[in-house]
């Protein structure tokens, strides 16, 4: 994999920013995306745009096919069986609350258990936070080792019979911890509990296969991955889905309505009530066929190799603390002496260099690092070593410049 | 981008209270005390204040911030301190005024280091950072004087 070359299918990064070449290292809150994408996007709306499943004129018949072949190729890309099972999304927060809702409020009972982890994004935090006050379920957390990964055994110990949900992030956004969902799922199903997986930070960057997962509902965000912001995916399996009732009511997914009753359409379309999110569905399908072609193994082994040079070149500096274990997803989290991390963005920035620096949406993580926020820097296809060079070198200008404060 | 531009963000003066905050702590009696924090970063403030006679009598803060948040409440609470409610008030507007770039008209009320925050006005990203402090202040001035 050329890295060298897939950038010069980003236009975004083609520019300078505050005088410098920019080097956009803030991926993990979204991708840039590559011209086939947003040339797939503007293709519709200049050729093909129209409403989706009312079929008697041409143009909305390009555009359903348009749109369900999008939904066949996110089917491919994770390995699901059928394309009933994927619901497509405004993103993984409303993926993940479509499960809450739909799913969870449901059929929890005072006594039973959701069980999460303290590395979750708010995202797959406070819709569990929520369905547990309405139900008066009990909320878990599996413990975090002080690597900040999971145990095993934590797990099998924090999962009882009384669990109904299991929910977890694939990958942290934080800490680059890559959970071993395969596992946690048979220990999910042994219990009779079912399991969502938050994959928002997963299938970006990995070959993610659902059914090699056997995981119940797997939730991701298109801005993420190349695509365009405003869709996600729920996939979910069949049986599943079926038990899960719609949380939008309206047009586009009723099958039947009478004065006082209606009834719903079949899946995936009983959970895409309006007019769906068409061009974005088609980004997304561009993206996946960008990626797909690219190689997801390829794009996981680019980033390895990244990650860890990134690693071995910030503990170079002296006063870096980096978070997480050393095997991780591709990014790192890190803190420059006591300088607080916007000021070290905002000295990365000057350099033209894009990080993030906050809370990363996960606040109760920050509780558990000791930190009250940190800088990220994260990685995709497009970044180089030489980003990764010019991060370290505006870290040592951060420090110098702010080496006379402290 | 040099750091001379960076310098119109991080004035010495900024580096100093940054380093050395005024009037950093809390009060006891009779003070009334606000927290506010900035959910986007994480930053946390908590400004106690101590209003008698329609005077700031007493301002003191606490909290967790980058650079900018903390300087701007230790410059904050040695500029009001003493002040009326009313110059308290008309302060924190100059300020706003000074975060969206105008030319702020400095002939009624000293601004004194407060001064040295006008670069943040070409930050975007930091401008919250700069006006939590007064926000903090503006809402416990309005729950004390009631």
């Amino acid at each position: 994999m050329d890295a060298v070359k897939i950038r010069q299918l980003f236009p975004i990064l083609d520019q300078e920013v505050n005088g410098e070449p920019l080097v956009y290292l803030d991926s993990a809150a979204t991708s840039q995306k590559p011209l086939q994408v947003i040339e797939a996007m503007e293709h519709y709306y200049k050729w093909n745009n129209s409403n989706v499943h009312r079929g008697v004129h041409t143009l909305g018949n390009r555009a359903t096919d348009l749109y369900e072949g999008a939904r066949d190729k996110v089917k491919s890309f994770i390995g699901a069986e059928s394309a009933k099972e994927i619901i497509f999304t405004r993103g993984t927060t409303t993926a993940i609350n479509t499960v809450a809702y739909g799913y969870a409020r449901q059929r929890l009972k005072p006594g039973d258990e959701i069980v999460i982890t303290p590395m979750e994004h708010h995202s797959n935090i406070i819709p569990w936070q929520q369905a547990a006050k309405a139900t008066g379920a009990t909320l878990k957390y599996i413990p975090l080792q002080p690597d900040g990964t999971i145990s095993i055994e934590d797990v099998r110990a924090t999962v009882t019979n009384q669990t109904k949900i299991v929910a977890m992030m694939h990958v942290s956004n934080v800490l680059g911890t890559v959970n071993p969902i395969k596992e946690v799922t048979q220990i999910a199903h042994e219990n009779g509990a079912i399991i969502l997986v938050d994959g928002a930070q997963g299938v970006p960057h990995m070959k993610v296969d659902v059914r090699d997962l056997d995981c119940d509902f797997y939730a991701f965000s298109g801005h993420k991955m190349c695509g365009p912001t405003g869709i996600g995916v729920l996939y979910g399996k069949k049986e599943i889905l079926e038990q899960t009732e719609p949380v939008e009511f309206g047009g586009e997914m009723i099958d039947f309505v009478d004065l006082y009753d209606s009834t719903w359409k079949e899946l995936p379309w009983k959970f895409e009530g309006g007019t769906p999110i068409i061009a974005g569905a088609i980004g997304l399908g561009a993206a996946i066929d960008f990626l797909t072609e690219i190689g997801l193994d390829a794009i996981t082994e680019h980033e390895n190799k990244l990650v860890a040079y990134a690693q071995e070149q910030l503990s170079t500096i002296d006063g870096v603390t980096i978070y997480g274990p050393t095997k991780r997803a591709g990014l790192v989290t890190f803190n420059l002496n006591d300088v607080h991390p916007h000021d070290t963005a905002t000295v990365l920035d000057a350099e033209g260099i894009a990080v993030r620096a906050g809370h990363h949406c996960a606040q109760p993580l920050m509780k558990w690092l000791d930190v009250t926020a940190t800088a990220r820097a994260s990685f995709y296809l497009y970044n180089t070593e030489e980003d990764v060079d010019r991060l370290v070198g505006g870290l040592k200008k951060a420090k110098e410049y702010f080496g006379d404060v402290f | 981008m040099s750091f001379d531009n960076l310098d119109t963000l991080y004035r010495q003066v900024i580096m100093d209270h940054y380093k050395n905050p005024r009037n950093r702590g809390s009060l006891t009696d009779e003070s009334v005390t606000i927290d506010m924090n900035n959910p986007t970063c994480g930053d946390r403030i908590q400004i106690h204040l101590h209003v008698e006679d329609d005077i700031v009598q007493e301002a003191k803060f606490e909290g967790e911030g980058c650079s900018i948040s903390l300087s701007s409440a230790s410059m904050m609470t040695q500029a009001i301190k003493g002040k009326t409610v009313e110059q308290a008030m008309q302060m924190s507007q100059i300020f706003s005024d000074m975060m969206l770039g105008k030319d702020v008209d400095e002939m009624d009320i000293d601004l004194g280091d407060i001064q040295a925050l006008q670069g943040v006005a070409k930050f975007p990203a930091r401008i919250k950072c700069a006006t939590l402090a007064w926000k903090a202040m503006e809402k416990g001035v309005d729950n004390q004087s009631e």
